[in-house]
């Protein structure tokens, strides 16, 4: 949710931009300052937020906009369009080198951006894409860190190639590169020391690196924190040592994440993945237009249809008509109700489906406790699991000593259960009168704008 | 250790960079000869370039604007000393600071991942150390791997006990087992580092608060110190994390990591600016004696000095 405030202010922007007719010149100045106030405040640099917003009003202050018939539309147009050309314009997958040949990849960045993670994130990854990884030991200054890449190959079963601390990390990186070849690895992640981009002997180890060993992507790694400064760090990284990817990290804070504009901005080259999470199977694909609709408060809504396809993959579809026909007849069980639950799990959670939805961005998440859901979801299961197959199929059966009994199991009061049956008897109603509801009342919705 | 060069000359090598940006910036526009829009505009670019926030930002320059008009001055030079005397007082570490050296005190060092509390854990111990005090630190972070290793160095570096862990146990076992030892064994300062965690993250608040509850119940007779390390280069986050860490924890300190980079440091500013907790130390390299404490003037004097 890295960018979840900087939607809510542009959000309330354009709140402010729809409801009048028609948009002076002056209305658009207003929106576009409140636009660089958001940016700004969400770390894009600078220079960058300036030369966004004098491309947003080089256009919005045209004809086609004071002439539309709803310029809040076409701002949100605009916006959306110069922020998606910022970031990128779509998804850059990973390249290998062709056939068998071992492909490197090389990760940077300053001390503390999570090169190391990243790198373990990496190898997991592509252990699922079966390639044969081995990540290589080249931070011989911060003390332990051998161990810290030497533990986490092991969670993520892949080897590790150190030398000690001993060792010149170009040369480290020259007998990994050689015995990778040697072992038929496919993939050779080198995993080096945290640097200032302004330390030179440092900045020329890489070089170094680079010199001895045939990296294929050199990739940075940039913590979504960092303020102003990420355009030093990354044009620095890049004119030095040349750059070929970032990945971003720690996008699962609730930072606005404005650095992600700025390093693309600087060093035109994609952000290939974001790491969002301590557990190491967090390394996820970024989609830059996606990113820059969800900014837009639009919601993340192709992310979450992709998810949803993703859970189908291994679902029954004849069950889920039955259930759907039976739901419509008010005659759904707990059974269903438990599929239900499975399904949101599947999705990510609750907290990860709301994040996705258009309108649950900024405020909306803000109130909602997701933490505190997950607990009652899990509680409401737990009552489910303690129940009878009979009673499960069968909810009319509930009787006061069933009821007990079931509280017993779920560990949980008397009154929690009797309130989720009570809740439960209310949806089977609403259930019954649902098909009545859909007649009409959607159509004429068509063509609005989701916001 | 090496021989301490002195606060002044570290700060102004390790800020050479910091100088370099934000200052020659602010030295141009103190060069512009009229107080106008266009004045106020530029500066309060370099503040938001220098990462100081545009809310703090706009403090200061309104702050600015009243003391121009009531001064009368009509030319840019003179703003730069009352620019100075306004982020000065802004920036003042408050008195008895650093009290906390004559008691027995309890030291949490807090953070989100990757700002460097490890390492200034073991900085902290070595100047402790230094200056004649018996340390014990603590390795309550029981979450990244191999963290409980790199601190087992810092140790040996600094000279220093500490009560290690075992990856993935309790943290607040570990506090617990060190508040002991440190009871034991009279130390007179107990640091204990923590796991990296983001201040968005429930679970991991709770914790932390859990391991507070554990030395207030043990070592009652302590004094408390809890400081949040941010990294200077973050942005407009570290506000976030600061008042976050506040809730859960009585935040009496900010470490300052990482200011011997290109980043400006102004973040420090806004989060003194707006919550009131005082910058206690700052990193300035990588050395075990490259931890120094916070002076404002010399901080803002070092600033501004060619």
């Amino acid at each position: 949710m890295a960018f979840d405030s900087l939607s809510e202010k542009l959000q309330s922007v354009f709140k402010n931009l729809r409801g009048k007719g028609k948009l002076s010149e002056e209305d658009i100045k207003a929106a576009l300052k409140e636009i660089k106030m958001a940016l700004l405040e969400a770390d894009v640099n600078f220079k960058v937020v300036k030369e966004f917003i004098n491309n947003v009003s080089e256009k919005a202050l045209g004809q086609e906009i004071l002439d539309g018939l709803n310029p809040g539309q076409m701002i949100v147009k605009i916006v959306n369009e110069e922020l998606t050309s910022l970031m990128g314009s779509e998804v850059t997958e990973l390249t290998f080198k062709p056939g068998k040949e071992l492909t490197v990849f090389m990760l940077c960045g300053l001390q503390g951006a999570g090169k190391t993670t990243a790198s373990a994130k990496l190898a997991l990854r592509l252990k699922q894409k079966s390639k044969k990884t081995l990540l290589a030991a080249c931070d011989v200054y911060r003390p332990a860190a051998i161990e810290q890449l030497k533990v986490n190959g092991k969670k993520v079963d892949t080897e590790v190639f150190e030398m000690g601390t001993d060792v010149k990390p170009s040369k480290i990186a020259k007998e990994a590169y050689d015995y990778a070849v040697k072992n038929n690895f496919n993939v050779l992640i080198l995993d080096t020391a945290g640097r200032l981009h302004i330390d030179e002997d440092m900045m020329a180890e890489l070089i170094e690196i680079k010199e001895k060993v045939p990296v294929f992507k050199t990739i940075l790694v940039v913590d979504a924190m960092t303020g102003q400064d990420a355009v030093n760090v990354a044009s620095e990284f890049n004119e030095k040592v040349g750059l070929d990817g970032v990945i971003l990290s720690k996008t699962d804070g609730d930072t606005r994440g404005g650095a992600a504009l700025s390093v693309k901005r600087v060093t035109d080259k994609p952000i290939l993945f974001v790491s969002n999470g301590e557990k190491l199977d967090e390394l996820e694909a970024f989609y830059p237009d996606r990113m820059a609709n969800r900014i837009l408060g639009m919601g993340d809504v192709l992310s979450l249809i992709e998810k949803v396809e993703e859970a189908n993959k291994d679902r029954d579809l004849s069950k889920d008509k039955e259930m759907a026909s039976r739901m419509k007849k008010g005659k759904f069980d707990f059974n269903d109700y438990l599929e239900s639950i499975k399904q949101m799990r599947k999705l990510g959670g609750l907290a990860s489906i709301m994040g996705m939805l258009p309108g649950m961005g900024g405020k909306a998440m803000a109130d909602f406790d997701s933490d505190e859901s997950e607990k009652k979801i899990k509680q409401t299961e737990a009552i489910v699991l303690s129940m009878t197959k009979k009673e499960r199929e069968n909810p009319k059966l509930m009787n006061p000593q069933r009821k007990h009994r079931i509280a017993k199991g779920a560990g949980v009061d008397i009154a929690d259960v009797n309130r989720f049956i009570k809740q439960f008897e209310q949806s089977q109603k609403m259930m019954k009168q649902l098909p009545n509801m859909m007649g009409g009342g959607f159509r004429g919705r068509k063509g609005r704008f989701p916001f | 250790m090496e021989e301490n060069k002195g606060f002044f000359k570290r700060l102004r090598e390790g800020l050479t960079k910091t100088r370099s940006g934000f200052v020659s910036g602010l030295n141009n526009l103190f060069k512009a000869s009229e107080i106008d829009d266009d004045f106020y505009e530029e500066l309060e670019e370099i503040l938001v370039m220098g990462d100081v926030g545009v809310k703090t930002t706009e403090t200061i320059i309104e702050g600015l604007k009243d003391d121009v008009k009531k001064n009368h001055i009509k030319e840019a030079a003179e703003c730069r000393e009352l620019l100075i005397n306004r982020l000065k007082s802004v920036m003042e570490v408050p008195e008895g600071a650093y009290d906390y050296l004559d008691r027995k005190t309890v030291v949490m060092v807090i953070g989100v991942n990757g700002v460097g509390k490890t390492t200034t854990v073991g900085k902290l111990a070595g100047r402790m150390k230094e200056s004649g005090k018996k340390v014990l630190v603590a390795a309550a972070d029981t979450f990244r791997a191999a963290a409980n290793d790199q601190l087992v160095k810092w140790a040996e570096r600094a000279g220093v006990s500490i009560v290690s862990s075992v990856e993935g146990t309790d943290p607040a076992s570990v506090v617990y087992d060190a508040v002991t030892a440190a009871k034991a064994r009279d130390v007179d300062v107990l640091i204990c580092d923590t796991a990296g965690r983001l201040h968005n993250k429930k679970n991991l608040m709770e914790e932390l608060r859990k391991m507070n509850k554990i030395v207030d119940r043990e070592f009652p007779e302590a004094h408390r110190e809890t400081w949040v390390v941010l990294d200077a280069t973050t942005g407009q986050n570290a506000l976030n994390q600061a008042r976050e860490f506040g809730l859960v924890t009585d935040l009496n300190g900010i470490v300052l990591t990482k200011m011997d980079g290109t980043a400006k440091g102004g973040i420090a500013i806004a989060i003194t600016s707006e919550l009131n907790i005082p910058v206690k130390y700052i990193g300035v390299g990588e050395g075990i004696d490259d931890l120094q404490r916070f002076d404002t003037d010399e901080f803002i004097d070092a600033l501004f000095t060619n």
